[in-house]
């Protein structure tokens, strides 16, 4: 059952607005150069900064879509009635979130890099750095999304909650400290399915 | 004989009100019990205890394995309803038959009029295999027909060996025990 729900959300997560995020992803980066100017050098330098400050924007958009559809429909009771645990329902997610996010980051970047003129060592390092990154984020974003869902103004809520909660991977990230940035990744993985399964409990009523 | 559902002196508070206390109940193969009482007095919420997702203040609730089907669907809208089915269980025809859904096996679930949804969550909860149904007012939106056929496959359930807890304020047709909760 825990294979259904993850083969179900990548193929809800994969309609068009899988593409949002990307979308969001390069637009942030495009506004770069007219914001400080078109200096090869200072682009190059701040780069890296950019596509992480663009994938941590991006990461918000879906965070609307991956609990409260799900809580508002009762998928999220049916499941508990088919004796799931709530914390298994929070790791398909964010796997299932993951595959449909993580990738496509990584695609994303790659544009994101020509845009900016980067280096291929620079781009390289940035790369390894949010693929090591993006899983922490997705279990983020599922986390943030079930701790908001139900609540009005759900997903401002979960732009003040996510974005700061994300600093360290960030600072690990962009300074390519892969190790640290490793561990940070692996507290939140390690971590979201617990806090989604009860913040999933706690929001049924 | 196995007991389906027991609840023994619970006590249920929502929101700082007490919807009930000291309930006691039990069902066993082959029973129905219909729940009633004016809106507000905690129907649905006896329903959700008895499927689990409410935790009881006092007393204790043992459960065996239940299907549910209250104002929610739960069936992906854009997928046809014989593949959103499908998610839940297995073998959906029979129960799809049953409902007299047949017909809209490749309909969208989001095309589905509030009747038909009504139908596809009763046939969601018919294919589950689960020996209890817990039912939040099954007979809303149904027509003549939907109705009937409802209770025919009740009547089957029971006959079978399961056990049905309704909630509703209609009159069910068929032998049911009533439970009457105040407001």
């Amino acid at each position: 059952m825990i294979g259904a729900l993850i083969a179900r959300d990548i193929r809800r997560g994969s309609t068009g607005a899988t593409w949002l995020p990307a979308g969001f992803f390069l637009l942030v980066v495009a506004l770069l150069p007219f914001a400080v100017g078109p200096d090869r050098q200072l682009l190059n330098r701040i780069g890296s900064g950019v596509l992480w400050i663009a994938a941590l924007t991006a990461a918000l958009l879906p965070v609307e879509r991956l609990i409260e559809p799900d809580r508002a429909d009762g998928v999220l009771d049916q499941l508990s009635l088919h004796g799931i645990a709530d914390e298994s329902v929070g790791f398909a997610k964010m796997i299932a979130h993951w595959l449909t996010f993580g990738p496509l980051m990584l695609v994303s970047a790659a544009c994101g890099a020509a845009l900016l003129s980067m280096d291929e060592r620079t781009l390289i390092a940035t790369e390894i750095a949010l693929a090591i990154g993006t899983p922490g984020l997705a279990a983020l974003a599922v986390t943030i999304a079930a701790v908001t869902s139900g609540l009005p103004r759900a997903s401002s809520l979960a732009a003040l909650l996510l974005l700061p909660l994300a600093v360290p991977l960030l600072i690990f990230g962009a300074a390519n400290a892969w190790t640290l940035e490793a561990a940070v990744s692996l507290f939140l993985t390690a971590g979201a399915p617990f806090v989604t399964g009860a913040a999933i409990r706690a929001a049924r009523t | 004989m196995s007991i389906l559902l027991r609840f023994d002196g619970v006590t249920l508070r929502r929101g700082g009100r007490l919807v009930f206390e000291g309930m006691t109940l039990e069902l066993r193969p082959g029973d129905a019990l219909q729940v009633r009482g004016p809106n507000g007095s905690g129907k649905s919420s006896l329903l959700r205890l008895g499927a689990g997702l409410l935790r009881a203040e006092r007393g204790k609730v043992e459960r065996g394995h239940a299907a549910l089907a209250d104002d929610h669907v739960a069936l992906d809208s854009e997928l046809p309803l014989g593949r959103a089915l499908g998610f839940w269980a297995a073998d959906t025809n029979a129960a799809m038959d049953a409902l007299g859904l047949a017909h809209l096996v490749d309909v969208p679930v989001r095309w589905l009029s509030s009747g038909q949804s009504k139908r596809a969550t009763l046939a969601r909860v018919a294919a589950s295999g689960a020996p209890l149904w817990l039912l939040d007012e099954p007979m809303n939106a149904l027509d003549a027909d939907g109705a009937q056929r409802l209770t025919a496959l009740i009547d089957r359930h029971r006959s079978n060996g399961g056990a049905v807890l309704a909630a509703s304020h209609q009159p069910l047709a068929g032998e049911w025990r009533i439970l009457e909760l105040g407001a």
